[in-house]
């Protein structure tokens, strides 16, 4: 270990330690605003050290880890993920009686262990990143713990996500039973040097275990059977940063372990993926219409989301567009990062307590009805909804459709144009049921209670701001993203 | 050589026979001993390998911490008595043919891969002398002191989350 | 892995069993008449010169005793229970070097030495087994079916994993000291000095966290009678109590021959009689004697104890293994480390600095000691 080892991890680094500071100042915190603020200051002031680092490549700890593009274009993402949960939980959590301090630490040790997720480039560290950002939000799901709901996300989501771990760890024991080595770029040079032989089938087999695992992760069809319940059971801003964060690191590892190690195995897995991302897009699209509650829609939502993103996957093994699969992969993680985390402020807004209920029991204001009338009441949330859903469905003029647009071309651009089809045609689906919310916004009458809370406005005010005008200027953002498709080790 | 191998086959029968026995055993103790025993089964085939550290440390870690508190559970909540009959009745035949094929899959690697007695080193020649610990204690020091440290941040975060799920309502304002 | 060296193995270790079980016999014999003179009793006296034949009379009572079998118990593991309590505190000292190789001896053109068996991971080997030691116990209150049993296994599974984490992390202090794993080496590495006196702290501890782990007074929670009964083996009559008995006395000479051999020097003469005819390294049939000594000495101090605390309460035992115990001994491995990384790179006397700085730390643990577990304010009459 050398300084300059330390120094090419520094923003994961300052994260770390500053959550474990944060876990001691706290205890002797009354006001957990305080709490909140200084997690906050620690998410910035990583962010400003990733944002520092750009252009930077290099690798470090005997090539554990990375620093390139990719990791510091993650690098800048996750901290600004954890920083709009925090600006989403800060008065949920006063408002729903569950303010502890532990929810910004434990916040703080996930974004760690996304952005260690960017970095890795070695799979034991691959496998580390994943527990570690997947246990505090385990914890975080079950958060509002008197509540049955939670407590039963967080165990469902806890159960499922070590029974998914396995299925990684057990892909990445495989693969290193084929290659003798964990780290990508050992694979890599195994795979060149050719002397597989009947191995290839032990690291195919490997890698498709690695990619079910990680299907758990981003919830694609069939693995996605807890996303409804742990979204719709854990407390909301819960739900925003998992639904943002963990996918992203998820398809984070996933980008970076097939792209850079797993081309050659392109024949084998690229109709798995195929099939993968057209049974994703089309059942998270045509179940989310049957869904009452918000909450369950955005998560089905999220879901065909995720298939959009994986079709990104068919082009890895193609070096012509693999760059451009990258970038659009990772352009589109923006996208659905900056809406969904808008969409979410938005639910935050109308939730509350429900008052038949006991303290902290249950939430209420979680239907789809419940935002009847809000057109009239909160024109201006209304309004940054009606953006965020038309960006979800991928209209005009949102992000949502730029974004889009790229995953489709690169989809084309890879031969795969009947996949680009289904896309097209399930985005029509989804259509249906992103509008229903409009329209309930603004035809029906109601008068939602909704909550007033500076952090909360300011979140789906920059979310709906950043949707709109960031579509009139794609290019600046697509020519970072494709900076980062760049991949060292 | 030869009295390795006895010992290899005898082990290698006890392990699949606690194996068969966790799984078979309707009493919840019984089934958390017959894992302690194949743990320390497996603990005996890291030494056959020649790896007196990661022997020693499956007995500490998993036989002698994690299954006493497993045991410590089952006694506590005198959950000792499984459920007859199954909840779902189509799971066995399903768990049956997927550990066929499991098996298949092992046999096929195992031909394919293996000589089973080449993998065996002779005890004689095993490393016993402080060197090999201390090349896996320079190696998890160096080339693997990123994991290393990422280990125990993640037992720590996983402390942090098993005292926020489990301290007393006190922490929630009335 | 020939079948002259399983031979060899084989009989040693019958001859160590055979050691252990004898010197079972005669520890009641010494504990009880320890325990009268401090008591100001004379002790078991009448069954042969000085009560020697006490033990054997003991024995055969209890060989005679009626085998009792709880109604609703768990037969096989009850049966099973002494056996594996048993088995840990015969096998732990495999690894524990009585005699120098110097005093090893031929017998039938093989080289016969005084350890069962030489690991590279001795210590480890150690830990492990000490870490099994906790299911006979538990599995002894569990099968008994009875309240008062299965409380006290579960608290000694308890008490036991609690303690484990402290005793483990004196031993690393003196793996950091020795450099090595392996009992020989330890042992040799206390040529110059013992690290009772370079460890002072990591000592005590270790002689704190053993009481616990063979649930000895004033850490006998499982057995406490006034709450339990008698705790796990209530039900417990006959041979198998002699079983249960049998373990808990082997238990203690094994941790005070490990003790022997981690911090006292083990087969190694004071080190002040190093160059002198006494040392080992001229005299090495001396090795054994040396180590008997300071069994001996050790079994004493366990008894002296036991006359003369009383038990701790159960929610404060826990919390001075966990409150104080565990933090002291990590903040040792920490200072010995520092220590040793001063002596080795910069001069050797900074390895004295690592009893001071432990002994500081000790003092600063014994204040916490007495703001954790002091009676509060509310509790004083």
């Amino acid at each position: 270990m050398t300084p300059s080892d330390l120094l090419s991890i520094l923003p994961l680094l300052v994260l770390v330690v500053w959550a474990c500071a944060l876990l001691l100042v706290d205890l002797w915190l009354k006001r957990k605003g305080v709490t909140a603020f200084l997690a906050a200051l620690g998410l910035a002031l990583t962010a400003g050290l990733a944002l520092a680092q750009a252009g930077e490549e290099t690798t470090a700890f005997g090539g554990m880890v990375a620093l390139d593009g990719f990791a510091s274009f993650l690098n800048v993402l996750f901290p600004l993920s954890g920083l709009l949960g925090i600006a989403v939980a800060y008065g949920y959590l006063k408002r729903m009686n569950i303010e502890r301090g532990e929810y910004y630490s434990l916040l703080l040790f996930s974004t760690a262990g996304m952005m260690l997720m960017a970095h890795a480039a070695d799979l034991v560290v691959v496998f580390l990143a994943l527990e570690f950002l997947s246990l505090p939000l385990y914890v975080l799901a079950a958060f509002a713990r008197p509540r049955l709901d939670s407590e039963e996300a967080g165990l469902k989501y806890f159960l499922l996500g070590a029974f998914a771990s396995a299925f990684v760890i057990y892909g990445i024991a495989l693969i290193y039973g084929a290659t003798g080595t964990t780290s990508l770029s050992g694979i890599v040079a195994a795979i060149e040097a050719g002397s597989l032989g009947t191995s290839g089938l032990l690291l195919t087999i490997g890698a498709a275990l690695f990619l079910v695992g990680f299907g758990f992760k981003v919830a694609a069809v069939p693995f996605h059977m807890w996303t409804p319940d742990v979204y719709h059971g854990a407390p909301t801003p819960v739900t925003a940063f998992m639904a943002v964060g963990a996918k992203a690191a998820g398809f984070a590892a996933l980008l970076r372990v097939f792209v850079t190690a797993f081309p050659a195995l392109d024949a084998d897995l690229t109709p798995v993926v195929w099939v993968l991302a057209a049974l994703t897009m089309f059942v998270g699209n045509v179940v989310a219409i049957a869904q009452t509650n918000i909450k369950r829609m955005l998560a089905y939502s999220s879901i065909a989301h995720a298939g959009y993103i994986l079709m990104a996957f068919v082009a890895f093994g193609n070096p012509a567009t693999r760059a451009d699969a990258v970038a659009s992969a990772l352009f589109y993680l923006v996208t659905y990062a900056l809406t969904s985390y808008g969409a979410w402020a938005a639910v935050i807004a109308l939730e509350k307590q429900d008052p038949s209920a006991g303290s902290g029991q249950a939430a209420s204001g979680l239907e789809i009805n419940d935002f009847a009338g809000l057109g009239r009441r909160r024109p201006a949330l209304a309004a940054a909804m009606t953006v965020f859903m038309l960006s979800l469905t991928g209209m005009p003029p949102t992000l949502g459709l730029v974004g889009k647009f790229y995953l489709f071309r690169t989809v084309i651009e890879a031969g795969q144009v009947w996949l680009a089809v289904i896309g097209v045609l399930t985005s029509l689906i989804s259509a249906y049921y992103y509008l229903r919310v409009v329209v309930v916004m603004y035809m029906r009458e109601g008068a939602p209670e909704t909550t007033r809370e500076p952090w909360l406005d300011f979140t789906w005010a920059v979310s709906a701001l950043a949707t709109v005008i960031l579509s009139f200027l794609p290019m600046a953002l697509f020519a970072w993203a494709s900076a980062a498709g760049v991949m060292g080790f | 050589m030869d009295f390795t191998l006895l010992l290899f086959f005898l082990l290698a029968a006890t392990a699949v026979a606690t194996a068969l026995g966790l799984l078979l055993s309707r009493n919840a103790v019984y089934a958390a001993l017959f894992l302690v025993l194949n743990f320390a089964t497996v603990a005996v085939f890291y030494l056959l390998l020649g790896a007196p550290f990661v022997a020693m440390t499956q007995v500490t870690v998993y036989a002698g911490a994690i299954m006493v508190l497993f045991l410590f559970v089952i006694m506590l909540l005198g959950a000792e008595k499984l459920p007859k009959g199954e909840a779902l009745p189509w799971q066995r035949p399903l768990a049956i043919g997927a550990a066929v094929i499991l098996f298949a899959e092992a046999v096929y690697l195992l031909v394919q891969r293996v000589r089973l007695t080449a993998a065996l080193p002779d005890p004689g020649t095993w490393e016993n002398s402080m060197e090999s610990l201390r090349q896996m204690a320079g190696m998890l020091f160096t080339d693997y002191l990123l994991p290393f440290e990422v280990t125990s941040l993640l037992l720590l975060v996983a402390m942090i989350g098993a005292i926020v799920l489990t301290k007393g309502e006190r922490a929630v304002r009335s | 892995m020939t079948l002259a060296n399983v031979i060899e193995w084989l009989v040693k270790g019958l001859v160590w069993v055979l050691i252990l079980l004898g010197g079972f016999a005669y520890l009641t014999y010494y504990e009880r008449r320890a325990l009268a003179r401090i008591q100001v009793r004379v002790g078991p006296n009448r069954a042969g010169p000085w009560g020697l034949l006490q033990p054997i009379a003991d024995a055969i009572k209890l060989i005679f005793k009626e085998e009792f079998m709880p109604a609703r118990a768990d037969k096989l593991l009850f049966t099973l229970a002494p056996i594996i309590t048993l088995t840990p505190a015969l096998v732990i000292t495999a690894v524990v070097p009585f005699g120098p190789e110097s005093a090893s001896f031929q017998l039938f053109g093989r080289t016969i030495t005084w350890y069962i068996a030489d690991l590279n991971v001795g210590v480890l080997y150690i830990m492990s087994i000490a870490s099994i030691a906790v299911y006979g116990i538990v599995l002894a209150g569990w099968s008994s079916n009875n309240k008062y049993a299965t409380l006290g296994g579960l608290r000694s599974t308890a008490q036991m994993l609690s303690y484990e984490l402290a005793l483990g992390l004196s031993f690393i202090a003196v793996i950091v000291l020795a450099n090595s794993t392996r009992l020989l080496d330890i042992v040799e590495a206390q040529k110059g000095m013992w690290f009772a006196v370079l460890q002072p702290v990591g000592f005590v501890i270790f002689l704190i966290a053993t009481l616990a782990e063979v649930n000895r007074a004033p850490f006998d929670m499982p057995e406490a009678e006034q709450e339990l009964a008698a705790g796990y083996h209530s039900e417990y009559g006959g041979m198998k109590f002699a079983l249960l008995f049998m373990a808990e006395y082997d238990k203690m000479i094994a941790i005070c021959t490990i003790a022997a051999s981690l911090f006292l020097g083990g087969y190694r003469e004071p080190w002040f009689l190093r160059d002198t005819v006494l040392g080992v390294d001229q005299t090495p049939w001396l090795g054994p004697l040396y180590v008997f000594i300071k069994v001996f000495i050790l079994l004493f101090g366990m008894i002296w104890v036991r006359a003369t605390w009383p038990r701790i309460r159960y929610d404060r035992l826990m919390a001075f293994g966990w409150k104080i115990l565990l933090p002291l001994s990590l903040a040792l491995v920490f200072l010995t480390s520092i220590g040793m990384l001063l002596a080795e790179q910069v001069n050797p006397l900074y390895q004295w600095g690592i009893p001071l700085a432990s002994l500081a730390a000790g003092f600063i643990a014994i204040l916490g000691m007495y703001q954790t577990l002091r009676r509060k304010e509310y509790a004083r009459a």
